[in-house]
């Protein structure tokens, strides 16, 4: 039986001179394709350092202490960007207390409660399509449900758009976060006769708290620049203003505003806005990241 | 023995007190998770039906030709979503295919091919990428890359690709540097990490005994990835590439910024046009509040909704094919 299977490989491999040219055929190929492999790698770096190249060239000149202490003015007379900031982190604060308390509770419901009942599994997939949902259309929705109704754009719809984009990203971190625990925990703080709720609060959410944290931070960043939402409900206000009731200034409402306006200072504050809009979000996100290795 | 225990157990007076309130305060929390996780379903319900409603009066108006309409006419009232759905798909799909092959390299050398020590910081890097914010992208695309486009890369293109038959008319005209090419290389970029970290995270879970089969076989790396990883990951890469695709057809800023802001089809991927997306941003601020302009802001609102919502799910449930249970 064996003799009579040998003489089935192919002829062409049993030449050792067409077996050598197959060999270097295949180690030409894997080499080129590796090259090209690190050449897309550089490419993608590429990017980010173009990004922050021409971010720093064309915004660092612009940074002084007056874009952190002067309100925006009209073209021509100087101003700085204290209410865009002041009115950015107002928003994103409110926005992140209200939708952190919700996705943490999500999140809770579908690692400790859910299981894989259906009702679990539809609430896991509606989040996760809600994570990359267009957020242009979360904006539109608030606009309806909350700006058409009630009056005109305010600060409030802000806050609310802004919180309908935290839940799900504290949803996914919780609900990860949470699964990572081990069983033996929880048997554990059970075998000690506490009640499942004392052991998701007193236990489950401390052992998860730097993943959890991680999802915050996370959430805060991927708002922080969030402009499409802001259009439709905060819109913007040149004038200071911390009343929620009223339209709110924000960081990349007059990013927008001013990058295309045709003033050669209002460009340049735009320049300096996205510089520190854009360190702010990436250092946030590094931050976040030390955070949840830091737990080892 | 078990009469025994029955008759011992009741005997402990404070246990039933103890019991009934630790009940009732996991019932509490129980009710309020639950609670919070119906918020999240009420929540897509109430998206769906907010936009669907804003939108009525356009569909009312115009009936099913407004999807295909390509009228943008505010003077004479008339809207149709034909060019902005033509602007949508065009640049989601382009973008797919200037992001894919990339991708697909970037998570290849990430997971077999860079040194151990360069993996972390490169991924991190990669995916910080994904962290920068859409209007970022939007000025340093019309900073960097229009300009690039309109002086070197377009009027190359147009001087070659334009003169070829059949394919000439997708990259004839003037050499804009705005418009739905580069609104896709834009986009290209933006979903790049998104679609390269899921890759390579898919690319991980294959098991290592099945690489390490291949390599004692004497498999090169790339033989490896061709027969042994993409095989074994199929569903999952083409789920990635959904969820990039999902991210392309919604991205708002950046486009604004580079789209071209044209209301008609160019036949020339170099021409102006718009996005559903762009076309709500740019004319959101024109469109008083009950007009039928608004009310066909809403309605494409809706239609994008139902496209990137179906593209979504279909990139969940095939990521969900391999990961879950």
């Amino acid at each position: 039986m064996p003799a009579t299977t040998i003489p089935s490989v192919p002829g062409r491999a049993k030449d050792p001179r067409a077996a050598a040219a197959l060999g270097r055929r295949r180690a030409r190929v894997d080499t080129a394709i590796r090259l090209l492999c690190t050449a897309a790698t550089l490419l993608g770096l590429l990017f980010l350092v173009s990004i922050l190249a021409t971010l720093v060239w064309k915004g660092a000149g612009g940074l002084s202490l007056r874009v952190f202490t002067d309100v925006t003015k009209p073209p021509g007379s100087g101003g700085g960007l204290l209410n865009p900031i002041v009115g950015s982190l107002i928003q994103v604060v409110l926005a992140t207390l209200l939708g952190t308390p919700i996705g943490l509770l999500v999140g809770t419901y579908l690692a400790e409660y859910a299981g894989n009942s259906r009702f679990g599994t539809t609430v896991r997939f509606v989040s996760d399509v809600l994570l990359s949902a267009p957020s242009i259309l979360i904006g539109l929705f608030v606009y309806q449900f909350l700006v058409l109704p009630f009056g005109g754009f305010s600060g409030w719809a802000g806050v609310v758009a802004l919180a309908i984009i935290v839940v799900p990203v504290v949803v996914r971190t919780t609900e990860d976060m949470l699964r990572l625990l081990p069983n033996t925990l929880r048997e554990a703080v059970i075998g000690l006769g506490a009640p499942k709720w004392k052991m998701i609060v007193l236990v489950c959410w401390r052992a998860a708290t730097s993943g959890i944290l991680t999802g915050v931070l996370l959430a805060v960043a991927r708002i922080a620049g969030e402009t499409a939402p802001l259009l439709f409900t905060s819109l913007g206000n040149l004038n200071w203003s911390v009343n929620l009731a009223q339209p709110m200034s924000s960081l990349p409402i007059t990013i927008y505003a001013y990058a295309g306006s045709p003033y050669e200072d209002w460009i340049t504050l735009a320049w300096t806005g996205a510089l520190v809009i854009t360190l702010g979000v990436l250092g946030l996100n590094i931050v976040a990241r030390a955070v949840l290795r830091a737990r080892g | 023995m078990a009469q025994v225990a029955v008759d011992v157990l009741p005997a402990a007076p404070a246990r039933p007190a103890t019991r009934r309130g630790a009940g009732r305060g996991d019932a509490i929390f129980a009710g309020l998770c639950r609670a919070a996780a119906v918020l999240v379903l009420v929540l897509l319900g109430a998206i769906i039906v907010e936009l669907f409603l804003g939108g009525l009066p356009a569909f009312r108006a115009f009936g099913a030709a407004f999807l295909a309409s390509t009228e943008w006419d505010p003077v004479g009232d008339l809207y149709g979503a034909g060019v902005p759905i033509y602007g949508t798909l065009v640049t989601a799909v382009l973008a797919l295919l200037l992001a894919v092959p990339v991708a697909f390299g970037i998570a290849f050398f990430l997971t077999e091919l860079a040194p151990a020590w360069m993996r972390g910081p490169v991924g991190t890097a990669i995916e910080l990428l994904a962290a920068v914010p859409s209007i970022i992208f939007g000025m340093w695309g019309f900073f960097v890359i229009v300009p690039l486009m309109a002086g070197t890369v377009q009027p190359a293109i147009i001087d070659t690709l334009g003169e070829a038959p059949l394919i000439g008319d997708f990259f004839a005209g003037p050499p804009f540097g705005t418009g739905l090419f580069t609104a896709a290389l834009i986009l290209a970029i933006m979903v790049l990490p998104f679609i390269a970290a899921t890759m390579r995270d898919v690319f991980l879970q294959v098991p290592g005994v099945f690489k390490e089969s291949a390599y004692g076989l004497g498999a090169t790396r790339w033989e490896v990835m061709r027969r042994v990883v993409l095989p074994y990951t199929r569903v999952s890469v083409v789920g990635g590439i959904m969820l990039g695709l999902g991210r392309a057809l919604g991205e708002t800023m950046a486009v604004t910024f580079v789209i071209g802001n044209a209301n008609r089809i160019a036949t020339s991927l170099f021409g102006p046009g718009n996005t559903i997306a762009s076309l709500v941003a740019l004319e959101f601020g024109e469109s008083a509040s009950g007009s039928l302009k608004l009310a066909s802001l809403l309605a494409l609102g809706f239609i994008l909704f139902v496209i990137s919502f179906a593209v979504l799910a279909l990139s969940r449930w095939l990521l969900r094919a391999r990961t879950g249970a």
